[in-house]
């Protein structure tokens, strides 16, 4: 997993020039005029540990190096904003001026609740005392009252809902569909033929490699938990990859679900760890000064929350990162158009052939990020069962 | 920015979904799935050491059967060593009793010659002896035709006879 993320952050710095910070900071893309020896079309500040004086002066260059005089590119911004957030409407095309997408149903709870299609606020309208924020506002990009700008209670069937549901849906059907097989056929007489041929490697794999290994004896209470969050990241990754309805959406790279799968491995650690798990947290074996004012109690504690937040967080990124990294190479065909024929034509030629090694890149990430997401949850359930160790 | 802060909206419609996903394939998915394929492996690991006790059963049962084929064989080897001692055995005895019962015959035979070589004998002597007192009668009575033959030997035996207290 620690290969992948390293050559995923090497192939971001040969991507554009990235600035590390230490703080936590959002993401912030600004057009950079296009020159052959920097074909970096974007700048992004990533939070990211051990900040290194070369590549931040880089970045630092590349911001200096940004052209007064805007021209009428892509909007980089806009264009990797609009694919890797959430959105109203799902956004197919754009062909000729006129846009393609799919409207979906807006459902706000403010003084009473109000369902609407997504047409009624495209294009900055205003519906029902409600719009959804311009650029440059607080909330940007989402529904706000029209009188205050601020934010009612928002439920609304979003790009990134729909996409749940139908990769939902795609996963039950699929393991269902599985299960289905072997309540109709004799498992000790035949071999899984079909779906259940495909899914069963798999399902195996998962369980009896990473499972067992890490959550121990009581791995069968755990095991459905555990595979549903590895096919459910892993159905998700995938396809966020595919460019076209209905992937593509960034599900795995959003940091409301990825939290939501960080808070069920949460409760599935706490809410069944045993009481030798419990005290070494509340009542850990070390000198008495350390708990009597508790430093290791509170360190501990600290630990129980940190895991399923790195779990988060790191899911979070990669998959964004993945996005990103995708996004702005597909963006060297567009942003070298006006730079002539041979010069687009050739980085055209680059953006496709590294855009293929990154979709590759990104399959083996979608895997690996199921995988550690699966393991490490595995091993935090199994520290939360373990016996005290007998001398 | 929004990117990094959870939006209310998807976190909640995230909870239901997942939470659904995770009811269904936790109640009719997953387990249906890994408890056939535990079965299963179950099943061959049973059935790998069923195999390799077949084998051994069939292993000793072969072993066995030499066993007994060798016994048979050596059992055989025996029997026909035996029944050639007890041919010869036969064969030397009647050997010896037809040595013994030749002796015995030939012992009678030779026997039975004697005594009748002891009978033709004595037959012969009487036979010489009666032969020889009809001999010298007919001598004596060819010798004593005469009176004065029959005096000269009266003579002669009275001379002997009174010569013969003398001695």
């Amino acid at each position: 997993m620690r290969t992948a993320g390293i050559i995923a952050a090497a192939v971001l710095l040969l991507c554009g020039g990235v600035s590390w910070g230490g703080e936590i900071s959002p993401l912030r893309f600004a057009p950079v005029e296009m020159t052959v020896e920097d074909p970096s079309p974007v700048e992004m500040t990533v939070e990211r540990e051990a900040p290194s004086p070369v590549i931040s002066s880089e970045g630092r260059q590349a911001e200096v190096e940004k052209s007064p005089e805007e021209e009428e590119t892509l909007d980089m911004e806009e264009y990797l904003f609009g694919h890797i957030s959430d959105a109203y409407e799902w956004h197919i095309l754009t062909f000729k001026g006129r846009e393609a997408a799919i409207p979906l149903p807006c459902i706000v709870l403010d003084g009473g609740l109000k369902v609407f299609s997504s047409e009624r606020l495209a294009h900055g309208a205003e519906y029902a005392g409600l719009r959804i924020a311009a650029k440059g506002e607080s909330h940007e990009g989402k529904i706000v009252r029209a009188s205050d700008g601020t934010r009612p209670l928002d439920i609304s069937i979003t790009k990134n809902v729909l996409g749940l549901m139908i990769d939902s849906l795609l996963l039950v059907v699929l393991v269902l569909l599985c299960a289905r097989w072997y309540r109709r056929h004799d498992a000790l007489k035949e071999a899984p033929t079909g779906l259940a041929g495909l899914m069963e490697p798999l399902i195996v794999m998962v369980e009896q490699d990473v499972i067992k290994d890490a959550v121990g004896p009581e791995y069968r209470k755990y095991s459905p938990y555990l595979l549903t969050a590895f096919f459910f990241i892993l159905i998700n990754n995938l396809m966020g990859i595919v460019p076209f309805f209905p992937g593509g959406a960034n599900i795995t790279g959003n940091i409301a679900v990825t939290l939501t799968l960080a808070l069920f491995t949460f409760a599935m650690v706490n809410l069944f760890g045993n009481k030798h798990y419990w005290k070494e947290i509340l009542w850990p074996d070390v000198p008495i000064f350390l708990k009597a004012i508790p430093i290791m109690p509170i360190i501990e504690i600290v630990g129980m929350f940190t895991k399923p937040f790195s779990l988060m967080i790191r899911l979070f990124a990669n998959m964004l990162a993945g996005h990103i990294m995708l996004l702005s190479t597909i963006a060297l065909v567009f942003l070298t158009a006006k730079m002539g024929p041979v010069l687009n034509g050739s980085l055209s030629f680059v953006a496709v052939l590294f855009g293929i090694f990154l979709d590759c890149l990104e399959l083996l990430v979608a895997f690996i990020q199921a995988y550690v997401f699966t393991m490490l949850s595995s091993v935090f359930i199994g520290l939360a069962h373990q016996q005290p160790e007998t001398h | 920015m929004s990117l990094i802060t959870p939006d209310i909206g998807l976190l909640f419609w995230m909870v239901v979904i997942f939470g659904a996903v995770f009811f269904i394939l936790a109640k009719w998915g997953f387990p249906v799935i890994t408890r056939m394929v535990e079965k299963r492996s179950d099943h061959i690991r049973d059935s790998l050491a069923a195999a390799e006790k077949a084998r051994l059963e069939l292993e000793s049962f072969a072993s066995e059967q030499q066993k007994i084929l060798d016994q048979t064989r050596a059992e055989q080897g025996k029997m026909l060593a035996e029944a050639s001692r007890t041919r010869e055995e036969i064969i030397s005895h009647a050997r010896e009793e037809a040595g013994a019962e030749a002796a015995k015959i030939l012992a009678k035979t030779r026997e039975e010659i004697t005594a009748e070589k002891e009978a033709a004998l004595s037959e012969l002597r009487s036979e010489v002896s009666t032969l020889s007192v009809a001999v010298a009668e007919k001598i004596l009575r060819k010798e004593l035709r005469t009176d004065a033959e029959q005096l000269a030997l009266l003579d002669r035996l009275a001379d002997e006879a009174s010569s013969a207290p003398l001695n």
